[in-house]
């Protein structure tokens, strides 16, 4: 997929994520035990051989920078091509703040006018799957599409997880006839997961007319305004795929990792999953160690209980203290005879001895970054 | 270009023959150890640590999987612009081609790499030990003594002492005498191979010992004893910290199994002194609810769903169901199968363990083939062999790199036997 530009669309402001992306993007969410959120859409580009990839970013992008860097862990530290990241300009008149997708894209024109690459791919850097766009790229070229949408039957999707996606209807020939976004009444189970294919050349002459028109979404002021005019195809996947835009996402993505057929798509199946390396020691289990049915990552010293947990980088957890159903992100420090249930807890929290906390799995207890307790 | 202060030379062409079929195919210093690394990866992470970023590595034996897990220098960020990491193999020169015949001779072959670095002190290491240690303070040490050459030492026990070179000192730390594996020792201070030199000094030596046609070109056996002998400035800097020579089968897995022990004394959880390696892409380790891990260290990758006991597991292990492994290193990417029990054993990277296998039972005779390397009663197998289902194997048995189940000639493989690839069947 030489051919082809890649762009990482991180997106607006993901309140849903509560304390968890107050201060990063939702695209930096630390998932499956050492991975970022960005991980999953930057390793599916670079599988499918796409070369050059922009990442778009707007809010609190400090930590997704840093993770990102020069791109080396995923071979996008090239001479020519590779990584280039987009946050706003700081201009007098504050017009630098990206308005929307297309507006942000916009602002950035230069890049994708630079570019010769046919085609544009777009995607969002919040989900979590694993993808050759390949194939894809193959269907839009065979239906003559101008634009083609990847979805999803979202049938294990509750209902009130449905209006947080856009939700198309097909023709029987899966041509797009309908694009609700974020709807009340959802129409059917179609749910875009937010991967457009286009020509480059088409996506810039979009985005002048968006522009001009004073619009700036992607989705609403192009998607759904040309759906008459253009051929806009679906493109159905039929993997696993998570959007982390909400805390019972999050916390039902990183749950599911916990199966193995999950993690054999996720991470062994159609290429790896990259992501910044951090040189840690394997992980030591002491004799009292007790873990059941959780991923473990390097650098973690255990000597307590942990089942149906996932335990990030560096977390230390001590004797008599037991995890159930939890995620514990890197270089969390947990004491000794802790009990914690369905509890998220982010970087390098502190949870004294003999501390309590207990959520429930439709709303598990967030203790925020560097907090102590 | 700033010239530089101090480059390192790393030593990396011993073969390391008591370590058996693990350096069969592979140089000692690529040996893996504790769950992830290669041996040299402690002496490169030293040298990085301590503020050095131009690192010779010097290769003879074995030198693939060296050269490959070196690359360009990436995991210790020693690919750079100026210095970084040079492989330096031997080469041919005008007429005739030349191996290494010494240590002093590998230095003395590569005399142009380092005169064209011009640097003032050069660091000798050998690839082949396990230890965290400040090179920049014995640099310091060596400056403020105006020494011509600082070896560092460390104590060991007495009764040990015959098998390294022992240092006598002054009360200041200087050397006076300097004897290489001596039967009656005066003394425990050994040399630990790593030497800071003034390089305009050793390299006339290097020179001089070349042409010697008595020499066996070896610091310990020839340049420290001339140099004592022409009254040069010599001086031992003490280290006192955790040093293996991880260099016989036992030494080997006592090294790993000290790891995961509560508070191992060599700690490798410092984050102020990491140590760098290849980082495989793998997602973190699983254990399941049906497995179970006490007292080890486990990598990424891994997926357990039997029992772990005091063991080291490295990277894309798959333990299965019902499997027991109790004392023993199962390298990278190997793969045990239900219900097998491996006791007391090195498992090489990549091998396959049938189901009910049963590696490192009965009475620890050794090793018919090998006496000298396989007499701890551990059981060694070699990289990608595969072991079939309902083999029972018992303690000091060899299992040869690559051996596959048609090399096996009967399901029961007593203590001290050997399994070869093609082998013969009486």
């Amino acid at each position: 997929m030489k051919n082809t530009l890649g762009v990482v669309l991180t997106g607006g402001k993901y309140q849903g994520l509560k304390d968890l992306s107050a201060i990063r993007s939702g695209s930096a969410v630390p998932v499956g035990g050492k991975y970022r959120a960005i991980d999953f859409v930057l390793s599916n580009m670079v599988n499918s051989g796409i070369k050059k990839v922009g990442v778009i970013t707007q809010y609190s992008f400090r930590s997704l920078m840093d993770h990102l860097g020069s791109g080396k862990e995923w071979d996008l530290d090239r001479r020519y091509d590779g990584l280039f990241i987009f946050p706003p300009s700081l201009s007098d008149d504050d017009s630098g703040i990206y308005m929307g997708s297309a507006d942000a894209m916009y602002k950035n024109l230069s890049f994708f006018k630079r570019s010769n690459e046919e085609y544009a791919l777009l995607a969002q850097g919040n989900c979590v799957y694993k993808m050759l766009y390949k194939q894809m790229l193959e269907y839009h070229i065979e239906k003559n599409a101008d634009i083609t949408i990847a979805y999803r039957e979202m049938d294990d999707y509750t209902p009130a997880e449905l209006t947080r996606l856009g939700i198309i209807s097909l023709d029987k020939d899966e041509r797009i006839i309908d694009f609700q976004e974020k709807p009340l009444n959802p129409a059917t189970l179609n749910g875009s997961i937010g991967i457009y294919i286009l020509k480059r050349e088409l996506l810039i002459s979009l985005l002048q007319e968006c522009a001009a028109h004073g619009n700036y979404d992607f989705v609403k002021d192009i998607l759904i305004k040309k759906l008459p005019e253009l051929k806009i195809y679906g493109y159905k996947f039929s993997g696993y795929w998570r959007n982390l835009s909400s805390v019972r996402m999050y916390y039902r993505c990183n749950m599911e990792l916990l199966d193995p057929g999950v993690r054999q798509e996720l991470f062994i199946n159609n290429g790896k999953i990259y992501t910044k390396v951090k040189d840690e020691t394997p992980a030591k289990y002491n004799a009292e160690a007790e873990v059941k049915n959780s991923i473990v990552a390097d650098g973690c010293i255990i000597e307590g209980t942990v089942e149906n947990s996932i335990l990030f980088r560096g977390v230390i957890v001590g004797k008599g203290s037991v995890i159930r159903d939890s995620i514990i992100m890197q270089s969390t420090y947990i004491g000794e005879n802790v009990n914690i249930q369905h509890a998220i807890l982010d970087k390098n929290v502190v949870i004294n001895n003999e501390k309590q906390f207990r959520g429930d799995s439709d709303w598990p207890v967030i203790i925020g970054k560097d907090a102590m307790v | 270009m700033a010239r530089r202060e101090i480059i390192a030379m790393i030593l990396a062409g011993g073969q390391g023959s008591r370590l058996g079929v693990l350096t069969k195919k592979i140089a000692k210093p690529a040996v893996m150890y504790g769950g992830k690394y290669r041996i040299i990866d402690f002496t490169l992470s030293n040298c990085v640590n301590s503020g050095i970023e131009t690192v010779g590595i010097l290769t003879q034996y074995q030198p693939l999987k060296l050269n490959s897990h070196i690359g360009i220098g990436k995991p210790w960020d020693l690919d750079r612009m100026h210095g970084g990491v040079t492989i330096l193999s031997p080469y041919i020169k005008d007429e005739k081609g030349e191996w290494y015949k010494g240590t002093a001779n590998a230095i003395f072959q590569n005399i142009d790499y380092i005169d064209k670095l011009g640097p003032e002190y050069i660091l000798i290491l050998s690839g082949d030990h396990v230890y965290k240690m400040d090179y920049s303070k014995m640099l310091d040490f060596h400056k403020q003594n105006n020494a011509e050459a600082t070896i560092s030492v460390i104590n060991v026990p007495i009764e040990e002492a015959d098998r390294y070179g022992i240092m006598s000192i002054d009360d200041r730390g200087k050397i006076y005498k300097f004897e290489e594996k001596p039967k009656n020792p005066q003394s425990t201070l050994a040399s630990m191979g790593v030497y800071i030199y003034t390089w305009e000094v050793l390299k006339n030596y290097l020179i001089k010992d070349n042409i010697d046609e008595q020499s066996e070109h070896d610091f310990g056996k020839n340049i420290i004893p001339n140099m004592l002998k022409d009254g040069r400035s010599l001086w031992a800097y003490e280290f006192s910290g955790y040093w293996k020579d991880v260099g016989t089968i036992q030494a080997y897995w006592e090294s790993n199994m000290e790891l995961v022990k509560r508070l191992p004394e060599f700690n490798l959880y410092e984050q102020t002194w990491k140590i760098y390696s290849f980082n495989p892409i793998m997602p973190p380790h699983y254990v399941d609810s049906k497995g179970s891990v006490n007292t080890s260290v486990v990598a990424e990758g891994c997926m357990i769903y039997g029992t772990v006991k005091n063991s080291v597991i490295f990277p894309g292990v798959v333990i299965e169901e019902g499997a027991l492994i109790e004392d023993s290193i199962v390298m990278s990417k190997s793969r045990v199968g239900k219900g097998a029990y491996i006791n007391h054993s090195i498992i090489g990277e990549g091998v396959c363990v049938g189901s009910n296998v049963r590696i490192g039972v009965g009475e620890p005779v050794p090793n018919e083939y090998k006496p000298g390397v396989y007499n701890s009663g551990i059981t060694v197998v070699g990289d990608n062999a595969c072991i079939p289902g309902n083999v029972v194997m018992g303690k000091n048995v060899m299992v040869d790199i690559g051996v596959g189940p048609e090399d096996f000639c009967s399901l029961d493989v007593p203590s001290g036997k050997s399994v070869f690839k093609g082998g013969d069947c009486e």
